[in-house]
């Protein structure tokens, strides 16, 4: 399974940058990040290009036809870019009158931006992704007001958009026509010439070849139109790479565009790291307040009055020095508790494997741990995963009914891989459950992805990835 | 009898030097750290070790892990660990050698003196002692095994726990008779076959572990 590859499988559902993300549309999984590929070359591929059947005829083929049907596609297109160029030059200059001026520029821009998605779209079709460029929307921009003005006029890829339009559709349309013509040629040669010939007609000529002067000759046409469409199909995707890489110039995100795109990026995971940091202190300041210390100050005072008793009434001091003890033994249970939910004791003296085994031993569905990591993780990495596998483990155990599930963490080329999987019923989508959002929001601050394939009736397989180092194996 | 104690917190380690003492236990040794709890518990070979799990230098499981080591070395060592949480995983680990003579315990369990050395005294005498606590988070996680009924995994919890046949009976109001026969039914059920050895406690405890 290619993990971000648009329709790779229909049942994988891509997060990890999605939410965080916000104008890229969910499950086209183009915007992923890893710390060593931060700044893509001036192209900005990120996701692998699709093979699309790799070099098997039938891949060829296949890529073949959706190319010439892709150059369909790009000639239509490409007639609308006049009228969105005009709209959008309409809305500009209207744009200072009151209040009108701003919704047509709001208008104009959507269709746009609409327009250049559609090419990026095509891009991706072509295993060329282009990653959306755009500045997210500042929080409290309505559109019409100066604020929410200024947020498109001083984003680039605004400009850029603009700009490619008139080309891109001439570039377009002439690229296309081409591949549109001698396939059209072709099919010409070996559909009409035979019908022609059966109705009765005599005089043909076809190709740039030569004019028919008998039914003999005519027939010729029919090899040539192979010739013809067998070179439209090899034809077909360089054109459309051709296409696609000129598109790139103005589409694709500058470099200063990807770097603002990872600053807003991190912006989102580091506010997210840090609320869920406030919320967890939170919940641990509570914790304490109404269990441990409350007992502690109940002990205390038990054993004030024991003192006071202690020589009047030997036996009820007794009786409350045995209470202020079952007091202590119940502080210390909801401490055990408390400890356990910030970091279990068991990661810190077994780390992770040894973590994640104790784990799949308290499951009550019969869990299997495979693993091999030559090293141990940094602390806050060793956590932030150990929490996830446990939330997808017990979403596992809620959700599924499953007869039996397996975990396995392996570390490749500066990844750590963990995989949680099990036999039930499938159906999961991180879309909806907050405990798959949560194990996203915990990952997100460390870089890492999640990607959960779940189709109807199972099996279910959630996948994270983080990049990370581990450290030396324990002495 | 001779006593080894591995415990890091000065606080905690001459308590329980000094509750063992008053129970006319001889602590021959007591370690504040994990490299020297080995060579301690080879030389002096003590007929029980109490053992913190977490130790310095490296505040991991050092205590366990010289626990286990020192019992490969010398087969039935009693060994009790103590712990501030505890893990079933870990139990699991205590018990594979099938050796009996193990216990687990919370630290704070220390605090019922008497219940504390008695449960010494049993794993000093080749018995298995495992925490309620620990024993609950076995016998929660699962449906009931193998077909034990709710009678026999009661049973089977109090063997996990340290108790005799006797102690056992008086728990659970019925006579030393029905338990035995209880117990038969267990180890049947388990798949353990009939004999007369002590150690077979120690493995049908291991088994519910295992399943």
């Amino acid at each position: 399974m290619r993990r971000g590859a648009p329709g790779a499988s229909g049942a994988v559902t891509s997060i990890g940058s999605g939410v965080t993300q916000p104008e890229i549309p969910r499950g086209d999984g183009l915007y992923r990040f890893r710390p060593e590929k931060a700044v893509t070359p001036p192209g900005g591929v990120v996701a692998p290009p699709r093979d699309d059947g790799g070099m098997t005829l039938r891949g060829r083929l296949r890529t073949g036809v959706s190319a010439i049907v892709d150059a369909l596609f790009a000639i239509s297109l490409a007639l609308l870019n006049a009228p969105v160029l005009m709209l959008w030059l309409a809305g500009l200059v209207l744009s200072p009158v009151p209040v009108l001026g701003a919704e047509l520029l709001a208008v104009a821009t959507t269709v746009v931006r609409w327009r250049a998605d559609l090419e990026r779209r095509l891009s991706t079709r072509a295993g060329l992704p282009i990653r959306r460029p755009y500045l997210p929307a500042p929080a409290d921009a309505e559109v019409g007001t100066g604020r929410w003005l200024r947020w498109i006029i001083t984003d680039p890829a605004t400009w850029r958009d603009a700009a490619w339009l008139l080309p891109g559709a001439l570039v377009a349309a002439a690229l296309g026509l081409i591949v549109v013509a001698i396939t059209a040629y072709g099919l010409v040669g070996v559909l009409l010439v035979p019908l022609w010939l059966h109705l009765g007609g005599l005089w043909f000529g076809y190709g740039v070849f030569w004019p028919t002067a008998n039914r003999a000759e005519a027939w010729l046409a029919l090899p040539q139109g192979l010739a013809l469409l067998l070179l439209a199909l090899i034809l077909a995707p360089l054109i459309r790479r051709v296409h696609v890489s000129f598109a790139r110039l103005f589409l694709a995100p500058t470099r200063s565009a990807e770097l603002r795109l990872r600053v807003a990026h991190l912006t989102v995971t580091r506010a997210d790291a840090i609320d869920a940091q406030a919320a967890e202190l939170r919940r641990i300041e509570r914790d304490l307040h109404d269990g441990a210390q409350a007992r502690m100050v109940a002990v205390g005072m038990t054993i004030g009055l024991a003192e006071r008793l202690v020589r009047r009434d030997p036996t009820a001091a007794l009786k409350l020095l045995a209470e202020a003890r079952a007091a202590s033994t119940s502080a210390l249970v909801d401490l055990r508790h408390l400890v356990r939910g910030i970091h279990p004791p068991v990661l810190a003296e077994r780390g992770l494997e040894g973590a994640v085994q104790a784990l799949a031993m308290h499951l009550p569905v019969p869990t299997a741990v495979r693993s091999h990591l030559p090293g141990r993780l940094d602390a806050p990495l060793e956590s932030a995963v150990y929490f996830a596998v446990a939330e997808a483990l017990a979403n596992m155990s809620r959700h599924s009914g499953a007869k039996s599930a397996w975990v396995s963490l392996s570390h490749v080329e500066g990844v750590l891989a963990v995989e949680v999987g099990d036999d039930g019923n499938g159906g999961a989508d991180a879309g909806r459950g907050t405990g798959l959002h949560s194990i996203e929001r915990r990952l997100g601050a460390f870089d890492g992805t999640m990607a959960v394939s779940s189709p109807p009736g199972g099996p279910t397989v959630v996948t994270m990835e983080l990049p990370c180092a581990l450290s030396s194996p324990k002495t | 009898m001779r006593v080894v104690i591995a415990e890091d917190l000065t606080l905690l380690r001459d308590g329980l030097t000094r509750l063992l003492e008053a129970f006319d236990f001889e602590v021959v040794d007591a370690i504040d750290n994990g490299p020297a709890l080995l060579p301690a518990l080879l030389r002096h070979r003590p007929d029980v070790a109490v053992v913190d799990v977490r130790l310095p230098p490296t505040q991991t499981d050092e205590g366990l892990k010289a626990a286990i080591a020192a019992r490969e070395r010398i087969p039935g060592l009693p060994v009790l660990v103590l712990s501030q949480h505890v893990e079933p995983l870990y139990a699991r680990e205590l018990l594979t050698d099938q050796a009996g003579g193990v216990g687990y315990l919370l630290k704070e369990r220390v605090s019922d003196v008497e219940q504390f050395v008695a449960t010494v005294q049993q794993v000093a005498a080749g018995g298995t002692a495992f925490d309620p606590e620990v024993v609950a988070q076995m016998l929660a996680r699962r449906e009931p095994l193998a077909g034990l009924t709710a009678r026999e995994q009661e049973v089977l919890r109090h063997i996990a726990e340290g108790r005799s046949n006797a102690a056992i009976a008086a728990r659970l109001f019925i006579t030393e008779k029905v338990v035995s026969k209880h117990i038969n039914s267990i180890f049947a059920k388990l798949g353990m076959p009939p004999s007369d050895d002590d150690n077979r406690r120690v493995m049908a405890v291991l088994k519910y572990l295992d399943a």
